[in-house]
């Protein structure tokens, strides 16, 4: 560190400047000049610059693949027995992402000037968007796994509020509430690693917990589920299967926040997760996160084919490009993955983006609505292009770059584990799809004739503050801002794994190893993870032998001082494999997204092919991916069905059986009481009042005697002395 | 000076009760002069909380270690029995002790709109107050037994007079469920009376650190059957006020028909009398005893926090909802405390002062539009975040910091309690937190649907007139959403008055010493 790193010192101040835009537009934002979109525009614009000068320092003058920044403050403490930091580590990936928020954060911001022009809630709009940046940064900021988790709710919160942006809407208001809950699912798996973690690290840290990890401190299964828990987490968020249902809906809420968050940066917040924790997913994790991936680019490029919404086949794009990118990381293409992440972000923002300018324009987003809108909005058409360009992996763009990537990496894994084939087949199957959907969706909304002259009469192409946007976006999605100098592949190598394996599985070609034994012993265990980074100057290699699973772009030679001719056998014949892969996945890849886009052409161009009566042919397959392979109705029928009859069920027992049993405590005790007051009433005081009868009877009856009358009394008497005189006389 | 630096817990305590015989002397028909003594009379225990706060001393635990008190007045009150006047305060009891003079103070105020019987209402209120504080700075059980039987009865009027339409029953079913933990309670007392002898005297006491050295049992406190009992006798009394399932039912009625004010001091504060009563008596004098039933009371505490929020799911009255998020809420104490790790104790006791404040906003929230609408119906309303904005502001911070949202208290609480547990050495914890995130993914869902079918959605035509949050409601709210956020940010102003006392509290049940 030296006192020129002017712009990473005051690193924390970036999300701080959106946090402060956020207060001031909450509060007085409507009373401000403007409704105070300049100070949020100001702010982010700051820390744009801000970012472009960590990048600077970082990356262009750092330019060294093991760089890490990392301050720490204690932020909660109990004594000595527990400690959370607060604090920020800035590392190549971080540098990376900080410009990519902050980007696309602030190319967003101005599109909204224009976009959101006369909401009456505009004020609170931009304060939405300061406070999604704000927990944005954080989160690619974190140093540690508990504020990561934090910032990662924030998004979350922000995600909510924009969605829901037009809460009077009732659809905008369920997809709000979608989005958070079946992320809270996922948060419920992200907890949960991040409590395995702790309970056997007891540190937050990154750094720490892959220095406890590594030292052997948590192994095996354990290891496992935290790993897929903490993925768990990046399933919700990154919308990946079965969590993927809440992106779509989130189309909700106003375009630009579509393009912020719900394809550009939040989303891939889950990726930047798994990337982030990369080196504590044991080999079977990380299968589990490949085929996930897998599934998930699969089945959103399959619904894209069927939708009309030129957003919802926007947003099935940005779950199926998830999909590529987890899948990526689970192959072991740790540097593809990130790769992807960021060009996705350019291309997939600056189309979000351009859908946003089209639907401005002709006030509809059926792509059937639209038709020859290139002639009307040439910016947007161009740039939209652009983008398509490179999601559809057209070599000279951006998506041809990070994608190869990825199909790379995920055949030479293929090839080192012949029975996940499917890891490479199907995505390089939909890579196709993908062309041809994407083309679709250009050819119908900017080609052929205007389909509704009423919209397209009024079309017109967007002002300045949102046509700027997409220029600069456009400019992103082509290959060279990432091929230049190599410097991404250098920078972003994959982190040396943490995972101690157990004796004899060092390597192999089977990823799979069964319940790792508890006595994984350390001295064993400590050897695999010995093999370090390799030259940084060239591709950064990895020598991944030690999971028999990943290779990354291994093209230099794999240090492997230390390793025994057998391993080194094996790396070297990884890193052969990955080579040879690599060729053989460009070329594939290429007559595959050749093959989409052809395909899009002869149907939608040239009339070759008729889609309806393509459509009529295989109806039920249309009606199933048109309604999203049924998933929402699966999930309501299934699991909110019966936890919505579970609530009414506890609700009814407890209103019922425990309350209905401390009132029948209660009656029965009332019962007791008055039965013990007629006791009281008819037996103890009826035997005092039968007493008091009894002498009033008897009472009653000697008054009789009483008459008070002296000739009965003078009878009496004469009677007795009678009696006497008789007795005496017998 | 020397008077406040000396009995300032005595100060705390009784001067609601001089308020509330000065307010008894105020001829009828001044209600604004009534109001004024109210407000004035709770704003000396909330200065001498801010002082509290400033004097006491953060690296003394207390528990059970005399010396480790502070703020202590120790005088005999009843000599012919042992009965002692003992206050004094630690990491346990000063966080309580703040929270009380807040939520009362506030909840004067919300009283305002109180419109029967002002003077009694009021004279009432403060005397619960006076029941409160004395409950929370008692050290001498017999003391803490007349002050909790104390709040027993003000409560039972502020709820049977001033109360809803099904008022007698919620004050009746209230008052005897109490009263029957109370005995419970008062029975154990007196057991532990006459196994107890002092140290230096020889004779019985109510000491509660007395009771607390374990060399002092006697007879059968010797025996651990009898013990369980005690304990038992104990832990239902109190789990009664926490409340625990199954003794919670009486709650959600008490909340519905309770006055706004008075739901706000039953939930904020009544209910930790619960915990803190565990914490403060049930876990130091019965260590062996508690940790012979760690997984019951865990146990109990994920049932709370599960079945609590799916009972909240099904709710259609939205008090009764925010009354069984507070059956789940306080689910999350139990289980910190059962896991017997400091990070667990202390998350509990965060989870107490976070659950007050958050939950005091809540049941202020739904007072504002039950004075407003009448009625409390969650699908009887629909998208008035249209006509009352500010009010809106509110309900999102409260729902959000009641379903655990980072950058408020509760959410830090509920790390830490899950935190605490999972890694606590007692094995079958781990699965017992995985259960209770449930609770995490529940409570989401019903604020979320709840705020939905209130706030967001297409306007309901008849609340398109819907009254704006007026200021004194402002007023109340406003302070405890602060608090909130600012212990969202940053916990350590609250944690580090805990933190020694359940660190200290963790190794007396666990007889580290």
């Amino acid at each position: 560190m030296n006192e020129t790193n002017f712009f990473l010192k005051y690193a924390y101040i970036i999300p701080l400047l959106p946090l402060s835009s956020f207060f001031i537009n909450i509060f007085v934002g409507k009373r401000l000049p403007r409704k105070g979109d300049w100070v949020s525009l100001l702010t982010i614009v700051t820390a744009l610059v801000m970012a472009i000068g960590i990048f600077y320092e970082v990356i262009v003058q750092g330019f060294n693949p093991n760089f890490s920044y990392h301050v720490t403050y204690p932020w909660l403490t109990i004594q000595d027995r527990f400690h959370v930091n607060i604090g920020i580590l800035v590392d190549n990936i971080t540098a990376i992402m900080l410009v990519v928020v902050t980007l696309v954060s602030s190319l967003v911001h101005l599109f909204s000037v224009g976009y959101m022009h006369g909401d009456p809630k505009y004020n609170r709009f931009f304060a939405y968007l300061s406070i999604f940046s704000f927990s944005m940064l954080g989160l690619v900021l974190s140093e540690s796994v508990f504020f990561l988790f934090i910032f990662w709710e924030l998004v979350g919160l922000s995600s909510y509020l924009l969605i829901g942006f037009w809460f009077e809407k009732k659809s905008a208001a369920d997809a709000s509430k979608k989005a958070f809950i079946t992320n809270r699912v996922g948060d419920f798996g992200f907890l949960a690693g991040i409590l395995i973690l702790f309970a056997t690290t007891g540190v937050f840290g990154f750094d720490e917990i892959f220095a406890a990890v590594g030292a052997g401190k948590l192994t095996g299964t354990m290891l496992t589920m935290a790993g897929v828990g903490l993925f768990c987490g990046a399933v919700g968020k990154s919308a990946q299967f079965p969590l993927h249902i809440w992106l779509p809906d989130a189309m909700e809420g106003p375009t630009p926040v579509s393009a912020l968050i719900h394809a550009a940066t939040m989303v891939a917040a889950g990726v930047y997760l798994v990337g982030r924790m990369y080196p504590v997913f044991t080999p079977d994790a990380l299968l589990v996160i490949a085929y996930t991936g897998t599934i998930t680019l699969f089945i959103a490029a399959t619904i894209a084919l069927a939708q009309n919404d030129i957003k919802k086949i926007l947003a099935y794009s940005t779950v199926s490009q998830l999909g590529f990118m987890v899948c990526g990381l689970g192959v072991g293409g740790y540097t593809a993955g990130l790769a992807h992440l960021v060009t996705h972000a350019g291309f997939k923002a600056c189309m979000f983006l351009g859908s946003g300018s089209v639907i401005h324009a002709v006030h509809s987003q059926d792509i059937f609505d639209m038709g020859e809108l290139r002639k009307k909005m040439p910016i947007t058409f161009v740039t939209f292009l652009i983008g398509t360009l490179a999601i559809a992996g057209v070599p000279f763009f951006s998506g041809f770059f990070s994608k190869d990537m990825i199909l790379g990496d995920a055949l030479a894994f293929a090839m080192l584990n012949p029975k996940h084939y499917a890891l490479f087949i199907v995505p390089m199957f939909t890579a196709g799809l993908t062309a041809f959907y994407m083309f679709r969706l250009v050819f119908v909304t900017f080609f052929g004739h205007a389909r509704d002259h009423h919209k397209f009469d009024h079309a017109h192409e967007s002002p300045f503050t949102m046509a700027f946007p997409l220029i600069v976006l456009a400019l992103l999605s082509f290959a060279f801002p990432f091929e230049h100098n190599n410097w991404f592949k250098t920078l972003i190598v994959k982190p040396k794994s943490a995972v101690v394996l157990p004796a004899g599985e060092g390597h192999g070609s089977a990823p799979k190893h069964e319940a790792a034994p508890a006595a994984a012993g350390a001295e064993h265990a400590a050897a695999p993870v010995e093999h370090a980074m390799a030259s940084p100057a060239e591709h950064a290699a990895v020598a991944p032998a030690e999971h028999g699973s990943a290779p990354a772009a291994v093209h230099g030679a794999p240090e492997t001082a230390g390793l025994s001719a057998e391993e080194k056998e094996h790396a070297e014949h990884v890193a052969h494999v990955t080579h040879q892969a690599h060729g053989i996945a460009m070329y594939m890849s290429l007559a595959v997204a050749g093959t989409g886009i052809l395909l899009a052409v002869v149907v939608y161009i040239l009339g070759w092919i008729n889609p309806a009566t393509v459509k009529a042919a295989c109806l039920p397959v249309h009606t199933f991916l048109a309604n999203k392979w049924y998933f929402d109705e699966l999930y309501g029928m299934t699991i909110i069905a019966f936890t919505m009859w579970a609530a009414r069920m506890m609700a009814w027992f407890d209103s019922n059986v425990v309350d209905g049993a401390v009132n029948l405590v209660a009656t029965v005790n009332k019962w007791a009481c008055m039965f013990v007051g007629r006791f009281d009433n008819l037996v103890v005081d009826g035997a005092v009042n039968a007493v008091a009868n009894a002498t009033i009877g008897g009472g009653t009856v000697l008054r009789r005697i009483q008459t008070g009358k002296v000739y009965h009394y003078a009878f009496v008497l004469v009677g007795g002395v009678v009696v006497l005189f008789l007795l005496k006389a017998f | 000076m020397a008077l406040i630096d000396n009995h300032i817990l005595s100060l705390m305590t009784f001067i609601p009760l001089i308020g509330a015989a000065l307010i008894l002397m105020v001829p009828k028909g001044n209600d604004k002069v009534v109001k004024t003594m109210a407000v004035v009379t709770t704003i000396f225990p909330l200065l001498l909380a801010v002082k509290l706060w400033g004097a006491y001393d953060r690296t003394l635990a207390g528990v059970n270690l005399a010396s480790g008190f502070q703020f202590v007045e120790h005088y005999v009150w009843i000599p012919s029995i042992n009965v002692d006047y003992y206050l004094g305060a630690d990491g346990i009891s000063i966080p309580m002790l703040m929270l009380t003079s807040l939520i009362s103070f506030l909840a004067v105020i919300a009283s305002f709109g109180i419109e029967k019987q002002l003077k009694g209402y009021m004279a009432l209120f403060l005397l619960l107050e006076t029941g409160m504080m004395g409950t929370f700075a008692s050290l001498d059980f017999f003391l803490f037994y007349v002050f909790w039987e104390l709040m027993l009865l003000p409560m039972y009027f502020l709820i049977g007079i001033w109360g809803g339409p099904r008022k007698e029953y919620a004050a009746i079913k209230f008052f005897l469920y109490t009263l029957a933990g109370s005995l419970l309670m008062l029975v154990a007392l007196l057991a532990l009376y006459f196994n107890t002898a002092d140290p230096v005297t020889g004779q019985h006491c109510f000491n509660l650190l007395t009771f607390m050295n374990q060399s002092t049992h006697t007879g059968i406190l010797k025996h651990f059957d009898v013990r369980i009992l005690m304990f038992l006798g104990l832990f239902i009394g109190f789990a009664i006020k926490v409340p625990l399932f199954p003794f919670h039912t009486w709650l959600p009625d008490a909340h519905v028909e309770a006055p706004t004010a008075i739901s706000v001091i039953l939930a904020g504060i009544l209910l930790k009398m619960g915990t803190y009563g565990m914490m403060r008596i049930l876990f130091p004098i019965f260590p062996d005893v508690t940790r012979y039933f760690v997984y019951p009371m865990a146990a109990l505490g994920v049932v709370n926090i599960v079945y609590g929020a799916m009972c909240a799911l099904a709710q259609s009255d939205l008090k009764k909802m925010v009354a069984y998020s507070s059956v789940s809420h306080m689910g999350f104490c139990l289980l910190g405390m059962a896991a017997l790790t400091p990070v667990g104790m202390v998350g509990a006791s965060f989870q107490m002062f976070a659950h007050g404040i958050i939950t005091s906003m809540l049941f202020l929230l739904v007072g504002v539009v039950y004075d407003r609408a009448h009625h409390r119906q969650i699908d009887g309303f629909g998208g008035i975040a249209a006509v009352v904005p500010v009010y809106t502001f509110f309900v999102v911070v409260a729902f959000f910091g009641s379903l655990g949202l980072p950058g408020l208290p509760g959410f830090l609480a509920e790390q830490m309690v899950f935190l605490g547990a999972f890694a606590t050495a007692f094995s079958g914890f781990k699965t017992l937190v995985i259960i209770s995130t449930f609770g995490i993914i529940i409570g989401a869902a019903y604020h979320l649907w709840a705020l939905q079918r209130v706030f967001l959605g297409p306007l309901n035509p008849k609340y398109a007139g819907l009254e704006e949050i007026n200021g004194r409601e402002l007023f109340t709210l406003v302070p405890l959403a602060i608090v909130a956020v600012i212990l969202g940010c940053y916990p350590m102003p609250v944690l580090n008055l805990m933190n020694a006392s359940m660190v200290k509290l963790v190794d007396v049940v666990k007889m580290v010493m």
